[in-house]
């Protein structure tokens, strides 16, 4: 797959209004220019060394780890104390009138660099709006790593026996999943918050979990449909491996790449889920903080303390735009057709013979 | 394939019908509809309320025997006798206004799906034409962005910084300030300037053309105050006809193609011309089904233009015809809505705030047929804006990844290699197999859109489907939940269906049978 449409996407990338007749020394050049960038490494090696290239890829999984970092160690975890001053339950007395945020930047409206004791502001009961938010993204957090944990596994083990055993495992199998995706997701959590007081962080992330798998599991089994034709799962048949053995050692690594950008994608949507939910009055509901839980407490202060409104919808577009393009940094890692189309700088000068110049 | 229909409309029967009983089950767990009436400090009132909700909602059948109950009443439809139970917060029979609720969501949802669809589909190709290019980059950085929005967090930013300031501009006289004029003109002038090709000279005529062009039209609207009675008149008309016939013909069969172009062309001459005809025969008693007669009337009018000038492929130019008579159609109308803006804002029930921030119509508004377009429109505009924005990026990914896999392919290097033009090799080849995997995404979405407007219907305080589903869950209310549930069910499982029927018969190697 590598030296068919070389060319093409040359013109692709060139948009050249007149079509060209192929270029065969040009496509051997950049075929060459391919296979020497991943000749001698395994194919982990091939998938780390694209996603590391992804440059907005790279800069969102920075600024998520650093958001993580951040929210960590400013307010502790649990009995841990962090380095900020306040937590999201302590109660001081508003500093500025109606406790408008202390952070002060140059061009911004401020006169100087300033952080002062409530950057992002306090609201009407005098809580410090950073501390909040910070325990917003580690509850946040908590969430998307329990609702990813759980879904995978199911998604993954209800795709895989469904597609690798089909007949009446798949019929039911998939029955029950096209039964659990028209279930709306706001009806399980209002009767979970209902039944059994589920309005904390890990039973909505337990909720979420237990009902967001359906996807996931029509793909892998669309994986494993294909994958189980393939004749390195008869070889390891014939040589006597178990069914077990052939789903989790032969044809789950191999759709490995499907597995890991979705459940990429889910952690980013789960969280507008989670979000959405606190709208609605379902999902995390105060005492237990939220993003979610923090912005639609806060939706009717736009217009009186827009800042209570504005910061955690913030820290809510950072994280899920980060999560999003990881996820599209590893689908290009994962894709074995991605093709990284070499500058023509880097061509000329990795080939000595002069080749076409495209503007 | 009818016995493969089939089989998938029982499969789908059944799971409708298991996934109501789990549903029925949550929601006879979900809050006890007596909840309310426990509230009531007259013992005898309560007692009676009490006894007289137990008897209509079956409160003493244990809850699996009251699924049956409640299964037979929505049976009858069947033999046209619809029952979905009363609602004990409106004190009605559900059915009574379910359709109405399905109409005002459609109205909501639908504009904004088939602009997101549309426009998604465009910047797709675009981006995958100019693949890694800085409109590429810009474009998906931006589809992220806004995919990355809760929809109300972007619905309190609209109603705060788009219809609030909109209208007090309107207000204040319709000056447009120099910044907007300006960023206008640097955003299409660096747009068009990174989507030409070829020399730098001619990137930056190109771009700085258009970037002059649209300051332009902006301070001629501002200084004429164009917004606050805004119209085409036949001028206008003449270029945007002009525009669109060429384009068009470029679109579906070039220029070169001398026959298309005529077609396209008498199509517009003929849509411009009829233009201060139609004035009268709008301003008679306009309905909605006159409009669409004219629409369908156009649209026939395009095709016979097209057979008229006929040529070696009279397909192609009755195909241009009819979707320049379709656009042109759509400019005349967009001319009449826009000359009914200036008395729809000086209406009583309006007081010159135009752009509306809740709600699905204005009440107390009287007004002839144009007067209430623009009604309807000043109410979708928001929610339309807040969904297209969030939706766009997924149908702009599909689109840009669909179409980079076809140009990948063979056939694309086979056709670029025989000399079809470039315009051929993307219309006809590439785009065309690109849409296969597309069309199946827009059913399936579709087939959600009644559910997915639960967010929409409560931030803009429309009230439709959403609206049952969400106050019915609050209220304790078993039945509306429940009719919205079974309505959105069965629209999901047609539509899954269908868009599993969609891909075989577009894909001619997927065989139905073999599923």
């Amino acid at each position: 797959m590598t030296a068919p449409g070389a060319p093409d996407l040359q013109h692709v990338a060139g948009g050249t209004a007149v079509p060209e007749p192929p270029d065969v020394p040009n496509r051997a050049d950049e075929t060459s220019f391919e296979q020497k960038e991943t000749v001698g490494l395994s194919q982990a090696q091939i998938v780390r060394r694209r996603f590391f290239r992804h440059r907005g890829a790279m800069i969102s999984l920075i600024v998520l780890i650093f958001v993580l970092l951040l929210s960590v160690t400013s307010i502790g975890i649990g009995p841990i104390k962090g380095w900020w001053q306040w937590t999201p339950y302590d109660r001081p007395v508003p500093q500025n009138p109606r406790g408008e945020p202390t952070l002060s930047l140059p061009f911004f409206g401020g006169t100087g660099f300033a952080i002062g004791d409530h950057p992002m502001g306090q609201d009407e009961t005098g809580r410090d709006l950073f501390a909040a938010i910070m325990r917003g993204v580690q509850n946040t957090m908590v969430v998307i790593i329990i609702l990813a944990l759980l879904s995978t596994t199911l998604g993954v083990v209800i795709g895989a026996v469904s597609g690798y055993f089909g007949g009446w495992w798949d019929a039911a199998l998939m029955r029950f999943t096209d039964t659990i995706i028209i279930i709306p997701v706001i009806l399980i959590a209002a009767v979970a918050g209902y039944a059994i007081g589920a309005s904390g962080v890990l039973p909505v992330a337990i909720v979420l979990g237990l009902f967001l798998w359906t996807g996931l599991a029509r793909l892998v089994r669309a994986e494993f449909l294909a994958l189980r034709e393939r004749e390195f799962v008869d070889a390891a048949r014939v040589a006597g491996a178990s069914s077990r053995r052939i789903i989790f050692k032969h044809i789950l690594p191999n759709s490995v790449g499907v597995v890991v950008v979705n459940t990429t994608l889910l952690m980013g949507a789960g969280i507008l889920i989670e979000v959405g939910l606190s709208f609605l009055g379902f999902g995390i509901r105060p005492p237990d903080i939220s993003l979610g839980s923090l912005i639609s407490q806060y939706t009717g202060a736009l217009t009186t303390r827009p800042w209570l409104f504005i910061w955690p919808g913030v820290f809510i577009i950072i994280i899920v735009l980060c999560i999003q393009f990881i996820g599209d940094g590893l689908r290009d890692a994962f894709d074995p057709r991605q093709k990284r189309i070499p500058k023509q700088k880097d061509l000329k000068e990795a080939v000595s013979s002069p080749s076409e110049a495209t503007p | 394939m009818a016995i493969y229909i089939v089989r998938r409309l029982i499969a789908g029967f059944f799971v409708v019908l298991g996934a109501s009983f789990i549903v029925y089950i949550l929601v006879a767990n979900a809050g006890d509809p007596l909840t309310s009436s426990y509230g009531i400090t007259d013992p005898v009132a309560r007692a009676q309320r009490i006894s007289s909700l137990t008897a209509s909602l079956n409160l003493d059948v244990n809850p699996v025997f009251r699924y049956f109950l409640w299964l037979k009443g929505v049976a009858g439809c069947f033999v046209g006798q619809c029952d979905f139970g009363y609602s004990i917060t409106t004190n009605q029979p559900v059915t009574g206004d379910l359709a109405g609720r399905i109409l005002i969501t459609l109205k909501l949802v639908l504009a904004a799906t088939i602009l997101a669809v549309m426009i998604g589909i465009a910047i797709g190709i675009i981006t995958a034409l100019r693949q890694y290019s800085g409109f590429d980059y810009t474009i998906t950085f931006f589809t992220f962005l806004f995919f990355s929005l809760p929809l109300f967090f972007v619905a309190v930013l609209l109603k705060e910084f788009v219809a609030i300031q909109f209208n007090d501009f309107i207000t204040k006289g319709a000056h447009i300030p120099w910044w907007f004029i300006w960023t206008a003109a640097l955003v299409v002038g660096l747009t068009v300037y990174s989507l030409t090709r070829g020399q730098l000279n001619r990137r930056l005529l190109f771009g700085g053309g258009a970037a002059v062009l649209v300051g332009g039209i902006l301070y001629y609207m501002s200084v004429t105050q164009w917004l606050l009675d805004p119209g085409l008149g036949p001028i206008v008309i003449a270029i945007l006809g002009l525009g669109i016939a060429i384009g068009i013909t470029e679109l579906t069969a070039g220029v070169r193609n001398k026959k298309a172009l005529r077609t396209a062309l008498t199509t517009a001459a003929v849509g411009l011309v009829l233009w201060y005809p139609l004035q009268f025969v709008f301003y008679q008693g306009m309905t909605i089904w006159i409009l669409l007669g004219l629409l369908v009337l156009a649209i026939a009018v395009g095709i016979g233009i097209g057979y008229l000038w006929g040529g070696d492929d009279p397909g192609v130019s009755a195909r241009t015809g009819a979707i320049t008579a379709l656009l042109m159609s759509a400019v005349i109308f967009l001319d009449r809505t826009m000359q009914a803006w200036g008395p729809y804002t000086a209406n009583e029930a309006i007081r010159g705030r135009p752009i509306k921030t809740i709600g699905d119509s204005q009440a107390g508004l009287d007004g002839d047929f144009w007067i209430q377009t623009v009604d309807v429109f000043t109410h979708l505009l928001l929610p339309t804006l807040a969904l297209i924005l969030i939706s766009l990026a997924s149908y702009t990914r599909y689109t840009r990844a669909s179409m980079l896999e076809v140009l990948n392919q063979d056939y694309i290097r086979t056709a670029r290699a025989k000399g079809l033009t470039e315009r051929t090799v993307v219309m006809r080849h590439a785009f065309r197999n690109a849409m296969i995997p597309l069309a199946t995404i827009v059913a399936f979405d579709i087939g959600g859109l009644l559910g997915g407007a639960v967010i929409t219907e409560t931030v803009f305080q429309w009230d439709a489907m959403g609206r049952l589903f969400q106050s019915g869950l609050v209220n304790n209310d078993p039945n509306p939940v429940m009719a919205f549930f079974l309505v959105v069910a069965i629209v999901a499982v047609l539509f899954n269906i269908l868009a599993d029927l969609l891909y075989a018969a577009l894909d001619p190697r997927i065989r139905v049978g073999s599923l």
